[in-house]
């Protein structure tokens, strides 16, 4: 047993009751901000040395390898990002502003041994770690709004946390084990005839997907998505939108990918489920976004899209089982991508709505005269959205569709590329307003020095990822090739 | 080592559009204007020379002035840059326009800034497009175009100019996003984005992951929106109306033209599918010149007149092409080139006048050559060489392409087509004289006395358009010798 695996884990954890501890003694509270980045800076560099590791530690539960390393770097950069967009949001919030940032750093704990976990009950008790801070996290603002959210959000999650619970135990019963690899060996042995005549397995795996299905926002499992992140506090979105999902790709593709690649027939089955809950959601989240007039909710139906486009490489994935990792990290790719373009556009719409305090579209009227800046950045983050060139968007959407008709799913690809055409009609929306619109006032928004770091890091990502991914791209693909054994 | 030319004048225009976005700050209109001028200025300069030092000797190589670098690995695309004779006069084309427009649009004084870095912008995803030898290079000019004309089109347009740029959008966006697919398809059957080698060896005798036929459509679909091929082009005439003028010139004279030279090259990827649905496309290339000759013959909107008759020009483009034959696609190139000068020459007009007389209803318009004569004369000339008049571009282009397509022995019943098609050339003399009576001739009126005619400044731009449109019409040869060296590969596929 060897602790020193997981210094980047250790560290956060310490940081985050430093950064409780710290709260009691400081009028200062942008120290506390400070405090949380050092932490995740440490962790980080921690994370970046241990990079080619290949060990797993606590009885073979956990998995130091490169694909757990690429998640833990992008959940840590995920997180520097949200501070740096929270510390003018936060002054909202009359008392907690320690337990704020140390429950951001300790949902990251959980997203990021959800990465590493390759055992059942262990990726039960990171996920439950990572949802219950982003749960209380949501009714931070402790208006209505923010309460409903947060009360929705947890008795969805208790529930679907309770199907994922259910899943995985009837995966058990089928295959006795609840290691990945060992499941992995048991599904092996199966035909097609035993499992028909005991489908046990087939209801555990389909419950499984309903559960991490819910995490990631996927259709049908997406109730939760637009009351949530219309109401809960924008840096808090920022993040479960791309953290809780980056998290729970991270599971599903270890699971399906180290366990229930055990077999072709199985694989080619979940790939279709895949397949065909990405066709709907997408269709459903771009469909349902075009009418909204709220920016946070559009944003929300239009997540839902995203996990579509993403779910179409799992669906490759499963298509094509010994395709060379190209969905994989597709995948990866992706979703480094889609939180640098989120996020960015999401610091953008906090500075922006701390100004005129409302979330609504036409708000942002205009806006090009008011924060040029703030414009062009979540112009830039809304065109990758769409998937359009020079933003990182076009290079991930082109990558993932690669991995797509590699795997012979032409017909997903058509859908996913005229989907993207309906979601510039409403991303485009926010951009005429803010650039033909007339402006409501002439006054300038400002915005703290942290939020403008946060919105340029995120600008800046996007861009490089759009004109040379090849760097990014050489991670995913080490980190895919980790995946299995 | 040598001089980069072709990424040298790729990313002049976008560097332009950085630095007026950077130093124009703060009103300095002057500036911004000279910056635009001096970064078009030197790519026309410096593609005008790479025209001449272009190596047109037998045994040459088919793309000149190749720069290659490792880009994305991963997915094998490179950055990758080259002409051939199709695409260099292009690239010229291009170049040329891209200066005039900035002359054009030198009296903009609404968000001189951005307007210009979004012309800019551009000027080089259009370069990149004609200049780019990697498929997905190709497809990254190819978006990032879009971008900068919805603005241009919403901000400075006039109309419903919203409706239309989003409309410009939607369509475009649809048509590249299945090309999208298509090109994904190619890559995945083929194992490669280089499209010299997709040129020379086709796809006909890959083991495709689909039916060849279909890969050819989706990237078929998405050039015929922007030619624009009937049924597709329905946001042309709304996006070149509501555009302003500067956007029109560009529209017309550049972006179109990306359509075309898509299909040519598309065609020469899947030689043997495009010779199986020759007909069915040169179907839609005769209703796309009767049925775009009909409705412009019903405008009554200036620009909007013109704006139709694009989608009846371009329909020769697409029945040159699909003729198969090397002459009819030489025609084809060259009516592209002399399109571009022609319909970019008359938004110019079109647009002064409207700018000059403040009205674009032809029913309102009408004896304007007593007031602004050098207008007229120079619209006349463009239109003239639109109808097809010796001398002009527009005769060298239109008869090479109708000579070579009846000629042609490929594809069968060829002359039907042709005959119909050469309908539209009355149908166009019919139009355009008609419109040119209705803006310039007839009674004078008097409420249009204090019309000014060209300035200094405009007679330079016109002058410029003109002596183009002669020299191409009298020594078509400058162009066709070079057009040649890059149909010829691709006519030889076809046995012609």
């Amino acid at each position: 047993m060897n602790l020193a695996l997981f210094r980047p884990e250790l560290t956060l954890v310490v940081t985050a009751i430093a950064v409780i501890l710290l709260d009691l003694f400081t009028e200062r509270k942008k120290l506390l901000a400070l405090v949380s980045i050092i932490g995740l800076a440490v962790s980080a560099v921690f994370a970046i040395t241990m990079w080619g590791t290949f060990e797993s530690a606590f009885y073979n539960m956990l998995a130091v390898d490169s694909f757990a390393l690429f998640f833990k770097l992008l959940f840590i950069g995920i997180v520097v990002l949200v501070i740096l967009a929270s510390t003018d949001y936060v002054s909202k919030f009359e008392r907690y502003q320690g337990e704020y940032y140390a429950l951001l750093l300790l949902s990251a704990l959980g997203m990021m041994l959800m990465a590493a976990t390759k055992e059942l009950i262990s990726i039960y008790i990171s996920l439950e770690l990572a949802s219950i801070c982003l749960y209380t996290l949501s009714g931070f603002l402790k208006d209505k709004k923010s309460s409903e959210a947060a009360l929705k959000y947890l008795l969805l999650g208790a529930i679907s946390s309770a199907i994922l619970l259910y899943g995985m135990a009837l995966v058990f019963g089928a295959t006795g084990e609840t290691q990945l690899d060992k499941i992995f060996a048991a599904v092996q042995g199966m035909s097609l005839n035993t499992v028909s005549a005991n489908p046990a397995l087939i209801l555990g795996i389909v419950l499984l997907i309903a559960g991490f299905g819910f995490k990631i926002a996927a259709f049908p499992f997406h109730m939760w998505v637009p009351d949530v992140y219309e109401g809960a506090p924008t840096p808090v979105v920022a993040y479960l939108s791309v953290g809780s999902k980056a998290a729970g790709f991270a599971v599903i593709l270890r699971v399906f990918y180290s366990s229930f690649g055990g077999s072709n027939w199985l694989m080619a089955n979940w790939g279709a489920i895949f397949a065909i809950l990405a066709a709907a959601g997408m269709f459903l989240g771009n469909l349902t976004a075009l009418p909204q007039t709220n920016i946070k909710r559009m944003l929300g139906y239009s997540s839902i899209a995203q996990a579509g486009y993403l779910m179409v490489g799992l669906a490759a994935l499963g298509a094509a089982p010994f395709a060379p990792v190209l969905s994989e990290s597709g995948v990866l790719f992706f979703l480094t991508g889609y939180a640098l373009a989120n996020l960015g556009a999401f610091a953008a719409i906090i500075a922006i709505s701390n100004k005129t305090g409302s979330d609504e579209i036409s708000d942002f009227s205009g806006m090009i005269t008011r924060a040029p800046v703030l414009t062009l950045a979540l112009s830039l983050s809304l065109i990758s959205l769409i998937g359009m060139p020079p933003a990182a968007g076009f290079i991930a959407k082109f990558y993932i569709f690669s991995g797509a008709v590699h795997s012979g799913l032409l017909w997903l690809v058509i859908l996913a590329v005229l989907n993207s055409v309906i979601s510039a009609y409403y991303y485009l929306r926010v951009v005429k307003v803010m650039w033909f619109g007339e402006p409501a006032s002439e006054e300038k928004v400002a915005s703290s020095g942290a939020l403008r770091l946060a919105v340029l890091i995120s600008s800046l990502g996007v861009l490089v990822l759009g004109v040379y991914p090849q760097p990014v791209i050489d991670l995913a693909r080490t980190a895919a090739k980790m995946l299995g054994f | 080592m040598q001089f980069s030319y072709l990424s040298t004048i790729v990313f002049l225009p976008l560097v332009g559009a950085i630095l007026v976005a950077l130093l124009g700050k703060g009103g300095r209109e002057d500036l911004v204007r000279k910056l635009s001028l001096v970064f078009t200025a030197v790519p026309l300069m410096l593609a005008i020379t790479a025209f001449f030092r272009f190596d047109r000797s037998a045994g040459a190589a088919t793309f000149q002035f190749q720069e290659k670098a490792v880009w994305i690995p991963a997915i094998k695309a490179n950055f990758y840059l080259g002409v051939d004779g199709l695409s260099l006069p292009m690239v010229v084309l291009t170049a040329f326009l891209g200066l005039t427009v900035v002359l054009i649009s030198w009296k903009i004084h609404l968000r001189v800034r951005e307007y210009f870095a979004w012309l800019l912008l551009l000027e080089s995803s259009i370069l990149g497009v004609f200049a780019s030898l990697d498929l997905l290079l190709f497809f990254v000019f190819w978006e990032i175009e879009i971008i900068p004309m919805y603005f241009l089109i919403s901000v400075w347009g006039s109309g419903r100019k919203e409706y239309s740029s989003i409309k410009y959008v939607i369509f475009t966006l649809s048509g590249s996003a299945l090309m999208l697919a298509g090109i994904l398809s190619v890559y995945l059957s083929t194992g490669t984005l280089n499209m010299v080698v997709l040129a020379t060896h086709g796809l006909g005798v890959v083991q495709t992951i689909m039916p060849a036929s279909a890969i050819f459509f989706l990237l078929l679909t998405g050039f015929a929106v922007k030619l624009p091929v009937f049924p597709l082009h329905t946001w042309l005439p709304d996006a070149h109306t509501d555009a302003p003028t500067a956007g029109s010139v560009m529209l017309a004279g550049a972006l179109i033209k990306m359509g075309g030279y898509g299909i040519i090259r598309v065609v020469s990827f899947f030689p043997q599918i495009a010779k199986d649905y020759a007909p069915f496309l040169l179907t839609l290339a005769v209703i796309s010149v009767l049925y775009g000759a009909a409705l412009t013959l019903r405008q009554k909107d200036l620009k909007r007149m013109i704006a139709y008759s694009s989608v009846s020009h371009m329909g020769f483009v697409l029945l040159g092409v699909f003729a198969l034959d090397q002459i009819s696609l030489t025609g084809a190139a060259l009516q592209m080139v002399s399109h571009g000068l022609l319909t970019g020459l008359m938004f110019a007009m079109a647009g002064l006048t409207i700018h000059n007389v403040e009205e674009r209803n032809l029913d309102k318009l009408g004896g304007l050559a007593r007031q602004m004569p050098i207008v007229a004369v120079v619209f006349s000339i463009a239109g003239l060489g639109s109808l097809g008049l010796p001398t002009t571009s527009g005769f060298a282009a239109e008869f090479i392409t109708f000579a070579g397509a009846f000629s042609s022995t490929i594809v069968g019943g060829i002359q039907v087509f042709t005959i119909l098609a050469v309908i539209g050339v009355v149908l166009a003399a019919g139009y355009i004289l008609w419109l040119i009576q209705r803006t310039f001739y007839g009674p004078v009126k008097e409420q249009y006395n204090h019309v000014k005619d060209a300035d200094a400044l405009e007679k330079v731009y016109m002058f410029a358009f003109v002596a183009l449109i002669m020299l191409v019409g009298i020594y078509p040869a400058i162009l066709t010798d070079v057009i040649n060296l890059g149909i010829k590969p691709i006519a030889g596929l076809f046995g012609g």
